[in-house]
C-alpha cells in the first residue's frame, strides 16, 4: 500500500486563494465539499457519467469527481457558488429560475457550470448546440426541455 | 469512492518522469487527464502506489505539423484534437465524439491509447491512419506502428518503462478522405462498434484503404480483409459493400450487457460501409 504523505496545494475557488495540506488521492470534489465546506458541487453518480459535480477549471468545463485535488493545484476554479454577485443571480440562474429549469436541483449546479462554460465558448448557440453541450449532464426529473429553454434565456440574457 | 493511499510526484519534464517511472517500476501509474485511471482507481480496480503526474508537463501538449507528419504531444486533450483542422478528419472525428465536453477537456490521447479500451474511440482512428505511437523511457526512444500497438482488452505493446510522449499521423493529402463513425452507446457514449476508414482516390481509382476498429473485439484492429476490396476498385458500391461485408472477419467478438456478439459482427458492416462511404465522399 502506498504512503500516505501530505501535499501542500493551493487552488483559487471563485477567485479567493485557498491552500491547505492533503492527501494526493483526495478528489477535488471532496475538497470543495468537505475541506472547503463548498457544497454546492454536488456527488452524484461518483463515476464521471451524471456531471453533478461540474465545476469550471482554468476556464475548461470538469468533473470534479474525477481530478484530484493536487492536479488542480495552482489552477482557478469555479463553483456554482460563484455564480451570483451578491443578491443578483448570475443569468444562468435566473434563466433556470425563470424557465422552470429544475425540479429537485440535484443536478442543477453541474448544468450550470456546465451550461457557463458553453456560453463562454459559444454566446450564440443553437438548441442542437446546448444539448450537445449539455451531454454530460443527466438530469432525471425536470427533463431536458426547460433546461435548453434556461440556457437560451441566459444565453439572450448575457447578450443585452 | 476513495483511491487506495499513493505517492504523488508531479515531475516537470519527460525526462524526470521516465526517471521517477524507472525507479518505482510496476509499482507506478502515469496519470495525465486521469480519466481512465482515476475510475478504476476509485473502483480499486487500480491500487497503484506510485502516481507520476505528467498532466502539467506544458511541453507534451501540442499539434505540430512536420515533414514527416503531424506530431501530437502525448498529454493533448480530446478538445483540442477534436477542434484541429490540421488533424486528419477521422482522428478529430473520433476526438470529438469521445464521452462528453467535460471528459474532453481533461482526457488525453495517450492516456487513451496506452489504457487501450476496447470501446475507446482513438485508437480506431490511429489503426486506420496507420499512426506512430513514440514512447520514451530513460534510455530510448520507440516508434510503435499503431497496427502491432493494441494487442488485446487493455494491452498494449507499451513497456512498463515507457511514456507515451507523441503521436505521429501522415498528412492527409487532397486525394485522401478519411472518417469516423460509431454506434455509441447512449450512457457512456463508449463505442458499442466505432469505424475509422481512410481512402486514397487517384484518377478514379482507389490506391490505398484502411480500416481500424475499435468495440468490436478485445482490441482495435486493423479490418485487412476490406482492404483488399477496396484497393484497386473504383469505391463504387459494389467494391464498398464486399468491402464492409467483410470488416468483421476473424473476429472474437465482445458479448456483453451492452451487445451481443451476434449484434456487434452486424453492426460492424453497418458502420464500415458508413464509414468508407463518407472518407470516400472526402477524398479527391
Amino acid at each position: 500500500m502506498g504512503q500516505s504523505v501530505t501535499v501542500p496545494i493551493t487552488i483559487s475557488v471563485n477567485g479567493k486563494q485557498h491552500s491547505a495540506e492533503v492527501e494526493p488521492r483526495l478528489l477535488l470534489a471532496q475538497f470543495l465539499r468537505e475541506t472547503l465546506s463548498m457544497t454546492g458541487t454536488h456527488i452524484g453518480c461518483d463515476t464521471t457519467s451524471c456531471g453533478a459535480c461540474t465545476v469550471i477549471i482554468d476556464g475548461s468545463s470538469a468533473k470534479s469527481c474525477t481530478v484530484l485535488a493536487v492536479q488542480a493545484n495552482g489552477a482557478e476554479v469555479t463553483t456554482v457558488e460563484g455564480l451570483a454577485d451578491g443578491d443578483t443571480l448570475h443569468p444562468i440562474q435566473e434563466g433556470f429560475w425563470e424557465k422552470h429549469g429544475l425540479q429537485c436541483g440535484f443536478c442543477t449546479p453541474g448544468m450550470m457550470m456546465s451550461a457557463v462554460a458553453l456560453l463562454n465558448d459559444n454566446p450564440e448557440p443553437s438548441e442542437e448546440e446546448i444539448r450537445h453541450g449539455l451531454a454530460g449532464n443527466v438530469c432525471r426529473c425536470t427533463g431536458y426541455h426547460n433546461i435548453v429553454l434556461a440556457v437560451q434565456y441566459a444565453a439572450d440574457k448575457m447578450k443585452s | 469512492m476513495i483511491p487506495a493511499p499513493f505517492q504523488y510526484h508531479k515531475p516537470t519534464s519527460v525526462a524526470e518522469a521516465a526517471e521517477l517511472l524507472k525507479k518505482h517500476g510496476s509499482d507506478a501509474k502515469i496519470l495525465a487527464g486521469g480519466h481512465s485511471l482515476i475510475p478504476l482507481m476509485k473502483l480499486r480496480l487500480a491500487q497503484p502506489e506510485v502516481i507520476i503526474d505528467i498532466g502539467a508537463i506544458e511541453s507534451m501538449s501540442y499539434i505540430q505539423e512536420r515533414e514527416e507528419g503531424i506530431a501530437i504531444g502525448g498529454t493533448t486533450h480530446y478538445v483540442d484534437i477534436a477542434n484541429s483542422s490540421t488533424v486528419p478528419k477521422a482522428l478529430s472525428e473520433a476526438a470529438a465524439q469521445v464521452a462528453d465536453v467535460q471528459v474532453r477537456n481533461r482526457g488525453t490521447i495517450g492516456g487513451s491509447l496506452a489504457h487501450s479500451d476496447p470501446a475507446a474511440d482513438l485508437p480506431a482512428a490511429l489503426v486506420a491512419l496507420k499512426g506512430q505511437i513514440i514512447t520514451s523511457s530513460t534510455n530510448e526512444h520507440r516508434t510503435l506502428e499503431s497496427n502491432e500497438f493494441f494487442q488485446d482488452l487493455f494491452t498494449t505493446a507499451l513497456r512498463e518503462d515507457e511514456i507515451i510522449s507523441e503521436i505521429l499521423v501522415p498528412a492527409e493529402s487532397e486525394e485522401t478522405g478519411s472518417a469516423y463513425v460509431k454506434f455509441g452507446n447512449k450512457a457512456s457514449h463508449y463505442a458499442v462498434v466505432g469505424v475509422a476508414a481512410s481512402v486514397t482516390l487517384t484518377n478514379g481509382k482507389c490506391i490505398e484503404a484502411s480500416i481500424g476498429v475499435t468495440g468490436a473485439g478485445p482490441a482495435a484492429y486493423q479490418a485487412s480483409e476490406s482492404i483488399s476490396e477496396l484497393v484497386g476498385s473504383d469505391l463504387g458500391d459494389g467494391a464498398i459493400e464486399k468491402a464492409s461485408a467483410k470488416a468483421g472477419e476473424g473476429v472474437d467478438f465482445n458479448d456483453d450487457v451492452h451487445a451481443s456478439g451476434e449484434y456487434r459482427a452486424h453492426l460492424v458492416t453497418v458502420f464500415a460501409e458508413r464509414a468508407i462511404r463518407l472518407a470516400a465522399s472526402r477524398a479527391s
